[in-house]
This record gives C-alpha cells, sequence and structure tokens, in this order.
C-alpha cells in the first residue's frame, strides 16, 4: 500500500515537473548558458591558442567549474521553485485535501513527491552536466578526471537543497519555501569562499565559517567536492599556493565522512518533515 | 508502547466481535484552533446505508468535524471509527469518497487522469469504462480529455463529486457538494443521493440547502458553536404537524373542539391546529367530521408538516440545551 502510494506520488510529481512552464523555462535557461559556454570556450582556446598545456587545462578546469556553478544553480532554483509549491502549494490550494482523504499516509506522499524531485533533479543535472562536459570535450579536449562522481555530487546538492525547500514547505508559504532554500544556497556558497579566504591565508577563525555553513547545509560541501572531480589533479599541483582561496578550484575532494553526513543530513531533514506534514491541520 | 499496542489489540478484538459497525462513529470530539474551540463534544453515529445531514450555522464547526473524521485535522479529544476501523489507520478510509468545502485538483491533469489518479491512490480496481461512466453521471462525459485547469467552478465540483464516488465507496462524505452547482446540477446530486441510498452506500451529508437535506436525509444533526444542538430523525425532529383550515360559521362549541385538537391559532377565517406528533390518522377525519356535525362550513382542509427550516431556526434561536437527544 505504502510502495504504491510512493511511486504513484512519485511518478505524478514528475508529470507536474513536465506538464508545467517549469520544465520550458528551465530548457531554456539550460541551452542558453551552454550555448554561451560552448562559445566561450571556442574564443578562449582560438585566442589563446599559445596557452601551454598547463594553463590551458587550468583554464579549462576553472572555466568548466564556473559553467557548472551555473548549470547547479539552475538546477537548485529550479527544484527549489518545484519542490516548495508542489506541497505548499497543493495545502493552500485544497488539492491535498482529496488526496489524503484517501487511504494513504502523509508519509509516503511526502517521500513520493521527495523522490519524484530528486528524479527529476538528478536528472536535470546529469543531462546537462554531460552536455557541458561534452561541449568542453569537443572545444577544448579536456575531459575531466572523474566526471560520474562530479555529476553523482552535483545530483547529491541538489538532493539536500530540495529536501530543505520540501522541509519549508510543509510549514511556510509556497513563495517562501521556494526563496528561502536558494538564499541559504547562496549564503552558504559565500560562506565557503570566505571559508576557503580564511584558510589561504592561515586564519583559521575566518575558516570555520566555511566549515560551520558546509555542515549546517551541505551544499557548498558537496559543490566543492564536485569541483574538485572535474578539475584536472595536476593543475593545483602545479600552481599550487597561487590558488588557494580560488572560489570555482578545489584543492581537496571530499572525505566519505562528509558524503555520509550529507547522507544523514537529507534523512534528517526529511524526517523533520514528515512530521512536520503529519501534525499538520488541513 | 507494547502496552498501548496490546491495549489497541483488545480493542480492536473488543470491535471485531461487535455487531456490523456503523459507516462513522465519533465521540467526544475536540478542535481548538489556537484560542477559539471550533468543535465540542461532538458525537454521532452514522449507520450503514444511511443518509445523515450535518445543519448548521456558519462557523458551527462542521467541516471542522468532517476533517476530522477523514484525517485531516488531528482532534484534541475523541476517538473515530469509519467502516469499524480507527480512524489512525489510513486504510479506514480505503471505502470512503470525500467531496472537499474547497474542492481543487490538479490543473495540469485531465479530469479522466484525476479519476485515475484517485483510483490507484485507493488501491481499487476500476476499469476506465466505469471511470468514463463515473463522468458521464456528474455530466462531464464529454470533457474527460480536457484539462482541469480549464474548468469553470461548478465544472470542477461536479468533478469533485465523480471523485468521491469513483473508489466504489461505501461511505461518503460531501461537505457541501452543490454550493458552485446551477439548479440543474442540484437535482442531478439529488437524484445521485438518492441513487446512493438505495446502493446501501452511507452518506455523510453537509448542506446549507435544506430542502435538499429535508428531501434524502434518514437522519440529522445540527451543530451550533461546535456542539450538537440537536439530532435525530426527521419525523422526530419534525415532531408536529400542522393543520390550516378555512371555516366560517365556527360557533363556541365549534371552537373548543378545534382547541380540543391542538393548539389553535386564528387569523380571519383562516384557523392553524398544531396538532401532536402522536396523532393518528383518524384525528384529521374525526376532526372535520364533528366540525360538520356542529354546522361549520369548511371550504378548505389543509395539512402541513412543520418544515426542517422553521424547526432549525427555533433550534438555533431557542439554543441547544432543551434539545439535546
Ligand atoms: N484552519 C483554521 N484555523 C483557524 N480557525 C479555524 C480553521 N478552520 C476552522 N476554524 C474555525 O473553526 C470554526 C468552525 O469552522 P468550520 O469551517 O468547521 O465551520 P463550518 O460549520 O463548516 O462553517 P461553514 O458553514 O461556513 O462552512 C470557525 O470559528 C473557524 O473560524
Ligand atoms: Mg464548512
Amino acid at each position: 500500500m505504502t510502495a504504491r502510494t510512493v511511486l504513484t506520488i512519485a511518478a505524478l510529481t514528475l508529470q507536474e515537473a513536465a506538464r508545467r512552464k517549469v520544465l520550458r523555462s528551465l530548457a531554456l535557461l539550460t541551452f542558453a548558458l551552454l550555448g554561451l559556454s560552448a562559445w566561450g570556450f571556442t574564443r578562449l582556446d582560438a585566442e589563446f591558442g599559445g596557452l601551454t598545456s598547463g594553463e590551458a587545462r587550468l583554464a579549462a578546469s576553472a572555466v568548466l567549474n564556473l559553467v557548472m556553478f551555473g548549470l547547479s544553480l539552475i538546477a537548485a532554483l529550479g527544484t527549489a521553485f518545484l519542490a516548495g509549491p508542489t506541497l505548499a502549494g497543493e495545502t493552500e490550494s485544497g488539492i491535498a485535501l482529496a488526496m489524503l482523504a484517501r487511504p494513504v499516509r502523509r508519509s509516503a506522499v511526502l517521500l513520493g513527491k521527495w523522490l519524484g524531485l530528486v528524479t527529476f533533479g538528478s536528472g536535470y543535472v546529469v543531462l546537462a552536466g554531460l552536455a557541458q562536459l561534452l561541449i568542453v570535450r569537443v572545444t577544448m579536449g579536456y575531459w575531466p578526471p572523474r566526471p560520474v562522481t562530479g555529476l553523482a555530487l552535483l545530483a547529491a546538492q541538489t538532493a539536500v537543497l530540495l529536501t530543505l525547500g520540501l522541509l519549508l514547505s510543509t510549514v511556510v508559504s509556497p513563495m517562501a519555501s521556494g526563496v528561502v532554500p536558494v538564499g541559504l544556497f547562496g549564503a552558504t556558497w559565500i560562506a565557503g569562499v570566505v571559508g576557503a579566504v580564511g584558510d589561504a591565508l592561515g586564519n583559521s577563525g575566518v575558516a570555520r565559517v566555511g566549515t560551520v555553513s558546509r555542515m549546517l547545509l551541505p551544499t557548498d560541501g558537496l559543490w566543492r567536492g564536485a569541483m574538485n572531480a572535474f578539475q584536472d589533479p595536476s593543475v593545483l599541483a602545479q600552481f599550487g599556493v597561487a590558488f588557494e582561496g580560488h572560489p570555482f578550484l578545489s584543492e581537496t575532494g571530499l572525505t566519505p565522512a562528509y558524503v555520509g553526513w550529507a547522507a544523514l543530513w537529507v534523512a534528517l531533514v526529511f524526517g523533520l518533515a514528515a512530521l512536520a506534514f503529519q501534525r499538520r491541520d488541513l | 508502547m507494547t502496552g498501548q499496542a496490546t491495549r489497541q489489540e483488545a480493542a480492536q478484538r473488543a470491535l471485531a466481535g461487535l455487531p456490523p459497525s456503523a459507516a462513522v462513529w465519533c465521540s467526544g470530539l475536540h478542535k481548538r484552533y489556537r484560542r477559539r474551540t471550533a468543535v465540542d463534544g461532538v458525537s454521532f453515529t452514522v449507520e450503514r446505508g444511511e443518509v445523515m445531514g450535518l445543519l448548521g450555522p456558519n462557523g458551527a464547526g462542521k467541516t471542522s468535524v468532517i476533517k476530522m473524521l477523514l484525517g485531516l485535522v488531528r482532534p484534541d479529544a475523541g476517538e473515530v471509527l469509519l467502516l469499524g476501523r480507527p480512524a489512525r489507520d489510513p486504510y479506514a478510509r480505503a471505502r470512503v469518497g470525500y467531496l472537499p468545502e474547497l474542492f481543487r485538483y490538479q490543473p495540469w491533469l485531465t479530469a479522466a487522469e484525476v479519476l485515475a489518479l484517485h483510483v490507484r491512490l485507493a488501491g481499487v480496481a476500476v476499469p476506465a469504462g466505469e471511470r468514463q461512466e463515473g463522468l458521464a453521471a456528474v455530466g462531464l462525459g464529454d470533457r474527460a480529455g480536457d484539462r482541469v485547469g480549464g474548468f469553470s467552478k461548478g465544472m470542477q465540483q461536479r468533478l469533485g463529486l465523480a471523485v468521491a464516488l469513483v473508489a466504489r465507496p461505501e461511505l461518503v462524505i460531501l461537505d457541501e457538494p452543490t454550493s458552485a452547482l446551477d439548479p440543474l446540477g442540484r437535482a442531478d446530486v439529488r437524484d445521485l443521493l438518492l441513487s446512493l441510498k438505495a446502493r446501501g452506500v452511507a452518506v455523510l451529508l453537509n448542506s446549507h440547502l435544506i430542502g435538499e437535506v429535508e428531501r434524502v436525509c434518514d437522519r440529522v444533526v445540527i451543530l451550533d458553536k461546535g456542539r450538537v444542538a440537536a439530532a435525530g430523525t426527521l419525523p422526530e425532529l419534525l415532531g408536529q404537524r400542522e393543520l390550516r383550515l378555512r371555516l366560517d360559521r365556527v360557533g363556541p362549541e365549534a371552537r373548543a373542539r378545534l382547541a380540543a385538537a391542538g393548539r389553535l391559532t386564528r387569523g380571519g377565517d383562516a384557523y392553524t391546529v398544531t396538532l401532536p406528533a402522536e396523532l393518528d390518522d383518524a384525528a384529521v377525519p374525526d376532526l372535520v367530521a364533528d366540525l360538520v356535525g356542529l354546522g361549520v362550513r369548511v371550504h378548505a382542509v389543509e395539512p402541513g408538516r412543520i418544515s426542517l427550516e422553521e424547526r432549525l431556526l427555533d433550534i438555533l434561536r431557542t439554543g441547544p440545551s432543551e434539545e439535546r437527544s
């Protein structure tokens, strides 16, 4: 009974994403970004044909990560604005009344939503990310060392954000539950940059800003792991010190402990969301 | 935890031993929204196959009671059994259809897809043909493939009715099912209710259209300020009957005879006698024969019931205290 509910709602959520304008706007934004980056990469190659291979790889890594950041931002915006309204909007409009009066557990409905959204977000990130990697490959001849890990981490980042959006949508209005995660996503990213600068300067107080924010909301940590997977490992070894604190290059990969924490974080936040949704009067 | 589990098991065993369970049984429902008490100790039963009306003024707590029955709102206190199962168990709602007061369905789905979704959530297998018939029964037969987002308000309410009825329910809970419908639609709903009644489906109907309630309901519960102000079958509630007569040449003896039959009011040649409920069928012909015997000329004799509307207003104005039953 529960599995059927979860799958039905997940399919419904995907159908909603496909039929609403979210998908069209996402596709448009993505094409714009991919087109721009393709153009940029061909220019980079043409203008700086004289770059040493090390410099070219550095440039490719940094620009690739920049564009990937753009993609992850689009994914974050897209899923957050899908996750928020889908639950908060349904309780507000009354769509949830008829559905939840069926023999379904609310936690199963929530899990179905989550599953649908994760599928949608991950599918988007993987497809758009792969397209981007191919563009870099064609224009610059660069292929990242661990593309699968990188894309998986980007997908995980999306999952973290939309879980937060789901939690918020059980307690606040549809609009707020879309805006707040995106805001927090940006704030953690900035905190991460600040922390990296602190690291570079050897100021442990400033560095702690990044560490703490990365624990509170694991999007930035996962993002740094993804960057690390996309960039050429020889680059940092070569140019090391000069690029410490660079927002689009990351010195370290992810520890399994951190990935574990991110998974636990998602489970905890989902549990909270299920609890809040269960107790809610419709 | 285990103590609670064994207690639940014991309760379930006790329930299993009972005679056929009611469609709805609720006891001592309480609900407060912040400081405001919305529902204050409501208990009632809807038997299987019975159509019960839930009446009361705006804000009486009708919708809140309905939502507590369906687990959409958590009661602060009280117990609910649906079709014999505790309402905490979602499966209790497997055979329950519901039309919310605020009826909205996924605007990006077509009418047919909304029905398919609800059938899947209910966990029953209803063939597409039967679902299409359900749409046709509410007058949406030719709109099955259209997106719900493009439906008018009344069409959405009709769709809501189809959704409530699609999964072969044994209990249907309708919260103001005709609030957005045209007169034709209201008549359709009345026929629909009567056909449900004929099929033995229990119905809990909340409506402000008293004529509707009076025509289809077996029993009525009247809520006021979150409490049950009155409850009972229609004859019980309406009790008294009236007899309106147009007479002349009424002498003192005839007047005494009339007064003996019931409470007498007079305006010109129109006399109204309020007859007690337990009067037998011969009482009216006997009265007329006696009047004629006393030389009264009888122009018209018109039996009338006190309407549910008059009774409702009476109950709500005089207050609930002496009306509890
Ligand atoms: N979500 C809510 N938050 C706060 N108060 C509520 C909420 N829902 C209902 N109430 C209050 O509970 C009381 C009963 O409301 P309810 O909707 O049950 O009335 P009703 O009998 O269905 O009225 P109507 O005939 O207008 O539909 C009202 O005083 C209302 O203000
Ligand atoms: Mg109401």
